[in-house]
């Protein structure tokens, strides 16, 4: 045993040697900015995956298929995966839940919808060519099902199915010869109650009207202009046996919170995902947090963001003060900031940002609106 | 050159305040319409660039390997010449002015670019974004006129020392990065007191350079030689050769950006309050630019369209070819001078200047003035910029 410690050892060491002469060679860069322009998706590499295809499913919907790289840690149905998409040039990040189960193929999908003034969703769908390399985050998300089996309930709405119907997917996949029952979906009883505007031809209700017609799921559709606006508390008499079943909900703050209390009430389980971050209000000036200190500055919409914080005695980092030094950037963590020369905003939605914010340069921008400041 | 407010023949004395407001408004237009129009198509601009540049790199290293025979020394050495010279002028100067930084790309961002380059990305922004493109040809303010080591504008006081500057610009010119790593580290002003010399901000700033600097060599003069084996004099004397072209490649563009005759410098003074309309100004007539081809203004990193240049410093780089019509038309209709020229003329320029600025300001005009006496001229301190 000792000898193979001491084996290990010597090769972690020469294994340190041959990467650090690596890097003494690729100085200022790193020998994988080099191996990236051959292997983008090696081992080792930054996560990144390629579009495979892109599928349309309805005029507005799309599956895309992406190959991800060789560190892809893989998913559980259900989960979501941060998707970082090039659009115009400009780096976006979304998250999508993944719309199918671990493949055999090793490749992973998100079903995307093209909102009206969604940038991301819109380019997925109707620009996004195959061979693309965009970049990933690992899966994440606890909004899956235990695998021993159980009785369950889905309330679902708008786009709030898609982690649901990846859950589905997985347990009856859908082939040309319909839906397949495997063994280990027999442990599952599901209903799902997914409220919609409108009986929708979308790619994923159909999908659950099969299910539900060939017996896998149960089906409760709520059409809002059909039958009103949705009422938990009408729940109970949708689903009879709810309170057998453990509950999974996605959909948007106002109906995740009346679960809430309508469970709470009555002692149930509920497991809830909220989808979207609630948009950022664009206004004139706001208070500027500094995360780092903690201070907390307001300003009026015409007042630089660094003249107001050094004002109130925050150190900030500066350089030329009129634009064009960079020497100002700090990484805005939410909220927006108007560029003072042309009226242009910049907005941060966390969750919807690399890493740490958006830079801003903070020596032309104001608050527009409330905004917090890596600092 | 003489500073802009003590010319007899102000090239601004025309313009009222209202016209440099109106071409302040004018470029923030120009600016604007590149902004609306950046994207995917730029996006794709830098990546290829940087995608190619590294695989010629990669490419003549792999020559080099083989230097020993010499038609691979002169393809390795040429190929390894350019990179460099790409890496710098197009890439690296232009990433590190911010003008990527919009794509929100962490691997092209002028936060997190290191260049090929003995002077550090951090210290370089300092020296040159902020104080040479803030205080542009402002005497006394911008230390890029001369680099505090040569005197280039007749109102830089005089002193004996400067008789050995073109001797010097041509040294410079051969070891450019070193040069520019110690005009980042202000060796000049820092290493003249003991309380400047030992700092703990200066030496923390010079031990990042010469760490810096220890790392580009060991690179250039040990490991890749190394790795070539019985090439290894060879290699590294083509890494030494291919740093001397480039050196001497980028130090003849940068000369060019605000040495040749036709640049005009200003006043301290003349800067106190100036307006956005003001500094503009200040910009169009302290610079000038380089005609050519494509492939010239490529290998300057577009620094050719100098003037386009230090008017956006942050917009792409590949964008300043196609407003420099507009911008040299806006220079016409307000009757300023647009200075440009060839390569070999401003070069010619540059290095004329520095040699006639080497001797007193008088030297000429004392022997001229015994053949035939110079018309009186009253220097009229214009409050141009004011």
């Amino acid at each position: 045993m000792t000898s193979l410690a001491g084996t290990t050892r010597t090769r972690t060491t020469l294994r340190h040697r041959l990467v650090r002469l690596a890097e003494r060679a690729t100085t200022p860069l790193l020998p994988a900015d080099y191996l990236d322009l051959f292997d983008p998706l090696r081992p080792g590499a930054d996560l990144r995956g390629r579009i495979v295809s892109v599928q349309p499913e309805t005029a507005d919907a799309a599956t895309i298929v992406i190959r991800p790289g060789a560190d892809w840690a893989g998913h559980v149905p259900g989960q979501y995966v941060r998707i970082g998409v090039d659009v115009n040039g400009v780096r976006q990040w979304r998250a999508y839940s993944l719309t199918h189960g671990p493949r055999r193929d090793g490749r992973i999908s998100v079903t995307v919808k093209a909102v009206p003034d969604g940038l991301v969703s819109t380019h997925l769908v109707r620009r996004a060519r195959v061979g693309t390399l965009i970049h990933l985050e690992q899966a994440a998300g606890d909004f899956v099902l235990p695998t021993e089996g159980g009785r369950f309930l889905f309330v679902t709405a708008g786009s709030g199915i898609t982690p649901v119907i990846g859950m589905l997917r997985n347990l009856f996949p859908v082939t040309d010869s319909g839906v397949v029952r495997l063994a280990r979906s027999t442990r599952y009883d599901i209903v799902v109650v997914h409220v919609a505007p409108r009986e929708p031809d979308s790619i994923f209700a159909a999908h659950l009207r099969e299910l539900d017609a060939v017996g896998a799921i149960r089906l409760v559709a709520h059409f809002t202009d059909e039958h009103g606006s949705f009422d938990v508390d009408a729940l109970g008499q949708l689903v009879p046996d709810l309170t057998e079943r453990q509950t999974l909900a996605c959909g948007p703050a106002g109906l995740l919170d009346d679960l809430q209390t309508h469970h709470g009430q009555r002692g149930l389980d509920l497991q809830t995902e909220q989808f979207r971050a609630a948009r950022v209000a664009i206004g004139d000036g706001g208070a500027i947090t500094f995360a780092g200190s903690g201070a907390k500055v307001s300003a009026d919409g015409g007042t630089p963001i660094l003249d107001a914080a050094e004002e109130a005695g925050v150190l900030m980092p500066s350089g030329c003060r009129m634009g064009i030094c960079f020497g100002c950037v700090l990484p805005l963590r939410s909220g927006s900031v108007r560029d003072l020369r042309n009226g242009a905003i910049t907005t941060a939605t966390p969750g919807e940002t690399a890493g740490r914010g958006v830079l801003v340069q903070t020596c032309i921008s104001a608050a527009a609106g409330p905004c917090e400041l890596d600092h | 050159m003489t500073v802009l407010q003590k010319k007899p023949d102000n090239p601004i004395a025309h313009l009222t305040a209202t016209d440099i407001e109106q071409i302040g408004i004018e470029l923030d237009a120009i600016r604007q319409s590149v902004i609306d129009t950046r994207g995917e198509s730029d996006a794709n601009y830098i990546r290829t660039v940087i995608n190619a540049q590294r695989k010629l790199e990669l490419g003549s290293r792999a020559v080099l390997l083989a230097s020993f025979f010499p038609p691979a020394w002169i393809l390795g050495t040429a190929g390894l010449a350019v990179a460099k010279i790409i890496e710098n002028m197009e890439i690296g100067h232009n990433v590190l002015h911010g003008q990527w930084d919009w794509m929100r790309d962490p691997k092209i961002h002028s936060t997190t670019w290191e260049w090929d380059h003995a002077s550090p990305a951090e210290q370089w922004k300092h020296a040159h974004n902020e104080l040479h493109h803030t205080y542009t040809n402002v005497v006394g303010k911008d230390n890029d006129l001369g680099y505090g080591i040569m005197r280039v504008d007749e109102d830089q006081r005089w002193v004996p020392l400067y008789l050995a500057q073109p001797l010097w610009n041509f040294l410079n010119a051969c070891v450019f990065e070193y040069g520019i790593a110690a005009y980042d580290l202000e060796l000049g002003r820092n290493l003249r007191s003991k309380k400047r010399r030992q700092s703990p901000e200066f030496k923390a700033r010079a031990k990042q350079v010469l760490h810096k600097i220890r790392k580009q060599m060991t690179k250039d003069y040990l490991i890749h030689p190394a790795l070539s084996g019985p090439s290894f004099l060879s290699t590294l004397g083509a890494n030494a050769t291919a740093n001397l072209i480039r050196n001497l490649w980028s130090h003849s563009v940068i000369m060019c950006g605000h040495f040749p005759e036709g640049v005009e410098t200003f006043e301290r003074r003349s800067i106190e309050g100036e307006t956005r309309g003001e500094w503009y100004l200040r910009q169009m007539l302290g610079s000038a630019n380089i005609s050519g081809s494509k492939a010239m203004h490529f290998m300057t990193g577009n620094l050719s369209h100098q003037i386009e240049h230090h008017l956006f410093p942050d917009l792409p780089s590949n964008r300043y070819a196609e407003i420099a019509p507009q911008v040299r038309a806006l220079f016409d209709r307000y009757g300023l001078t647009y200075t440009t020229g060839s390569l070999p003329r401003q070069v010619a320029s540059a290095w004329k200047k520095v040699i006639r600025l080497s001797l007193p300001n008088d030297f000429g005009r004392k022997r001229r003035a015994e053949v035939r006496p110079m018309p009186a001229s009253h220097p009229t301190p214009t409050a141009a910029a004011a």
